[in-house]
């Protein structure tokens, strides 16, 4: 058992792997487990004990059971653990094994490290892998053309400057027939709210934006959007290994805001770009803190409730689930929020999944992994089996969730479980019980 | 009115507009903004039925467009907007559209005097700038990254020379980008380029490339440095001797290099939007000695007072005053001139403006809502609901101050010394 017996062909990794020579393997791990490593990669070298308390962590390994190269330590054990051992000295096919595990089979949720006795991040072990394949050229390619997309537009789906704007402007003027007076402000300085989205907004999820502007219109909030990048917080790169793009990425997406004199940074319901902001790409940059305030949507319209800004027409009926992002939960622990904007909005009982909250398991889509694209979507699907299992014994319709990687991989795994359920952002759901203006 | 030295500069207060009005026939008007010599106030304004137009000094522009967008006014005190007239796109300037139109126009930018105004269009698909309404000959897949010279007579952009397959990985990495200068692409490409910038004579533009995933590198003119770097930021030209500079990362730390040779030993957790005198003698950057910790660095030597976050970094011309902003989580700001922080804590403040001759330093402030001038460390003692940024007369020795109070717009001249 393991990924040498379930290898699936993947254009990027075979192009990778087919420049590599063991000189070139060799001299780029040890680059990078010298200069870019240190104490943490070693003591978590030295100090896992091989307990497989980890394995009760992970969807992957769950839904594999008796298969420990699903565990966290399995994982490790196959790859860095390898590269450790024989110091870079491993063959192409190996490179090829090891990228498409630790792009594929995990998610970077970090359950795993709640579990440990020792507390080892599995996570950073396998984002520090994904570093090396980065470094190697050997990355799936769909996420790889993310990754280009990002560095050569600033945004993750090819979003060119005048789609960004037009887009906003097309919704400004539907809503409008909806909203009268409603406005989208673009690159208005020294409001309280930047409002920043993920590239599928504009490109095919164009009612978030609208559903957004509702809420700002109505609850009266000083808000705006920038006319031009920075708009898009989500990164790839961050996921891919290339973190001198996702560097970039974050700045432009922070000096965008700080250009407009804004308060505060608003992000929407987004859990992996999330991450990017508050933790990774701004420390990348040499920020210990993100320079510019930034609130997920969860808080927001926590925040927007509290202050009465969010009325009510009708509740929402449920009674409902709740996915809990990685990111936003177990990252910056939002679980309480959630449900309290959760159990504002909905009539009828919130029906649990166990475990959840910190503990939830991943959706399987997080981390890059529904970025590696249709190769993979058996690997991520059949791999969260676990969830799939979860989300039935809610017995509920309907599954509420903050973060787009959530509903793209809940997505594939109701409609392979033939669940039968459906999926809500938050927003959905404010925009449809929210008063509006009398037609 | 321009230029600068032709503005009214006596000393005293004008009331320039009463009050701010929504007329009857608006359905809302939009942010003011203020004409640099502080004599017009501007917004845009939706009409009760249907369409845009512009209120300037209370007056509505003749014209009114489908839709109007990025009110902007140019150095010279012109009002423009980007508007759209029978589905199709261009700029309205003090209310009359160019005759040229494009599928879509945006990202207005003006010439250092005003006289020419640029935008990135798209037409049929195919992207590039205009200028004065007039765009390139040459247009291409895509073009982002717009710069303008200082005089306005080039303009420049990154551009897309070849069409990608959907997830084509191959041809990225041949490189399908470069940089077109008034229409016409450098002979280069790169797998990609990212900020281009002209000399101030606007003869040579400077990019960063990248020209393999981990190489990155400075390009003048389409030839790359012979070096590469982990990483780079955007070059600038110093104005005296045409070199370039650029931040530059050499295993994880960050320096200057000028022309490929390194100038500030790579030592720090970050450094960028170098400014240079116009004497090239002096550099200044923002840097982070320590990890999250930022400074301005002058000549490779930080100052000794560290922030969180250090931003809006700008210097004389003869380099004698170098200033920047600081601040702890967008909170709590601090003007840091010379390495000294003024006193005063503010909720935001915005880019420090030095004195054409150098010598005296003002920023805009808020505190509470309510905004002000802060003039070489001592706070201007009239607070407004809103001010613009200050602006020096050529001498430096008076201070254009222009705000609303309540809703009326002023226009203050102080004398420095005073203020």
């Amino acid at each position: 058992m393991g990924i040498t017996e379930r290898l699936i062909e993947d254009a990027g990794l075979r192009r990778g792997v087919s420049l590599l020579t063991p000189e070139k393997i060799e001299k780029t791990i040890v680059a990078v487990l010298q200069g870019e490593t240190g104490a943490r990669l070693k003591t978590y070298a030295e100090t896992c004990m091989r307990c497989g308390m980890c394995a009760e962590a992970c969807h992957f390994a769950l839904s594999h059971p008796g298969d420990p190269s699903y565990t966290p330590a399995g994982k490790v054990h196959q790859t860095m653990s390898v590269l450790l051992d024989k110091k870079g000295r491993v063959d192409p096919d190996f490179i090829y094994g090891m990228a498409q595990l630790a792009y594929t089979e995990c998610n970077l949720c970090r359950r795993c490290v709640h579990l440990c006795p020792i507390g080892i991040d599995t996570a950073y072990i396998m984002s520090t892998v994904r570093r090396i394949c980065h470094k190697l050229g050997c990355t799936p390619q769909y996420m790889q053309d993310t990754a280009h997309s990002h560095a050569s537009t600033f945004n993750q789906m090819w979003v060119k400057d005048d789609e960004w704007t037009d887009s906003l402007m097309w919704q400004e003027d539907e809503a409008r027939e909806e909203f009268p007076g409603l406005r989208i402000p673009l690159d208005k300085e020294g409001a309280d709210i930047y409002y920043s989205v993920i590239a599928p907004e504009p490109k095919f999820r164009t009612q978030l934006i609208y559903q957004a502007a509702a809420i700002m219109h109505m609850a009266g909030v000083d808000w705006t959007m920038p006319a031009q990048t920075g708009w898009d917080n989500s990164d790839m790169c961050m996921f891919s290994g290339d973190f001198e793009v996702m560097g970039r990425l974050k700045r432009q997406h922070f000096e965008s805001a700080q250009k407009l004199k804004v308060k505060r940074i608003v992000m929407g319901e987004c859990g992996h770009a999330f991450r990017s902001v508050y933790d990774v790409g701004n420390r990348w940059l040499g920020w210990r803190w993100h320079p510019v305030p930034v609130i997920h949507a969860v808080e927001f319209y926590w925040e927007l409730i509290q202050e009465g800004k969010i009325k009510l027409a009708k509740k929402f009926p449920g009674p409902v689930t709740i996915q809990d992002p990685c990111n936003i939960v177990r990252g910056r622990g939002l679980q309480q929020k959630l449900r309290e904007v959760t159990r504002f909005l909905v009539e009828g009982d919130i029906i649990e999944m166990h475990p959840n909250m910190e503990h939830n398991f991943c959706c399987a889509a997080g981390g890059g992994v529904i970025n590696c694209g249709p190769p993979f979507k058996n690997v991520r699907v059949e791999g969260n089996a676990v969830k799939a299992e979860q989300l039935k014994a809610t017995g509920v319709k309907t599954i509420i969730t903050p973060c787009h990687n959530c509903h793209g991989g809940l997505h594939d795994i109701i409609h392979h479980h033939k669940l039968g359920m459906d999926l809500k952002f938050l927003s959905d759901i404010i925009y449809e019980c929210m008063e509006k203006p009398e037609a | 009115m321009h230029p600068p030295s032709l503005w009214n500069w006596e000393p005293g207060q004008r009331v320039i507009l009463a009050a701010l009005k929504s007329p009857e026939d608006c359905a809302w008007v939009e942010e003011p903004h203020a004409s640099p010599d502080g004599e017009r106030l501007a917004s845009l304004a939706a009409l009760a039925e249907g369409g845009f137009s512009a209120l300037v000094n209370g007056e509505m522009w003749e014209n009114t467009f489908e839709k109007a967008w990025y009110p902007r006014f140019s150095p010279d005190g012109r009002f423009t907007a980007i508007v759209q007239q029978d589905g199709m796109w261009t700029l309205a300037v003090d209310g009359a559209a160019w005759e040229e139109s494009f599928d879509y126009l945006w990202g207005t930018e003006f010439s250092a005097e005003g006289d020419v105004i640029a935008a990135c269009i798209q037409s049929g698909g195919e992207y590039g700038l205009c200028l004065n309404g007039a765009p390139w000959e040459t247009l291409f897949e895509n073009a982002n990254q717009p710069v303008l010279s200082a005089d306005g007579q080039s303009s420049a952009a990154v551009v897309q020379l070849e069409s990608l397959k959907p997830a084509d990985l191959d041809d990225f990495h041949k490189g399908v980008f470069g940089v077109a200068v008034n229409g016409e692409a450098w002979d280069a490409n790169f797998m990609n380029v990212w900020t281009p910038t002209f000399d101030p004579q606007g003869k040579n533009v400077a990019a960063q490339v990248r020209t393999s995933l981990y190489d990155y590198s400075i390009a003048v003119n389409g030839k790359k440095w012979a070096g590469n770097y982990g990483c780079v930021w955007e070059p600038r030209f110093n104005p005296a001797s045409g070199t370039v500079v650029a931040p530059v990362r050499v295993k994880g730390a960050w320096g200057l290099a000028q022309d490929d040779q390194i100038i500030w030993e790579p030592r720090f957790a970050q450094c960028w939007h170098q400014v240079i005198s116009q004497d090239g003698k002096s550099i200044a950057a923002i840097v982070a000695p320590q990890f999250g910790q930022f400074t301005v660095a002058v000549n490779g030597k930080p100052w000794s007072v560290s922030l969180p976050v250090v931003t809006d970094l700008s210097i004389a011309r003869q380099g004698e005053v170098v200033a920047a902003l600081g601040c702890a989580d967008n909170r709590d700001w601090r003007v840091m001139v010379d390495g000294r922080l003024w006193d005063g804590v503010w909720d935001m403040a915005w880019a420090p403006v030095i004195s054409p001759s150098g010598g005296h330093v003002a920023v805009k402030v808020e505190r509470a809502g309510r905004q002000t001038v802060v003039v070489n460390g001592r706070v201007y003692p009239r607070e407004f609901t809103k001010v613009w940024e200050p602006i020096f007369s050529p001498d430096g020795t008076k201070l254009l101050i222009r705000a609303l109070d309540k809703d009326a717009f002023l226009r203050i001249v102080a004398e420095v010394g005073r203020a």
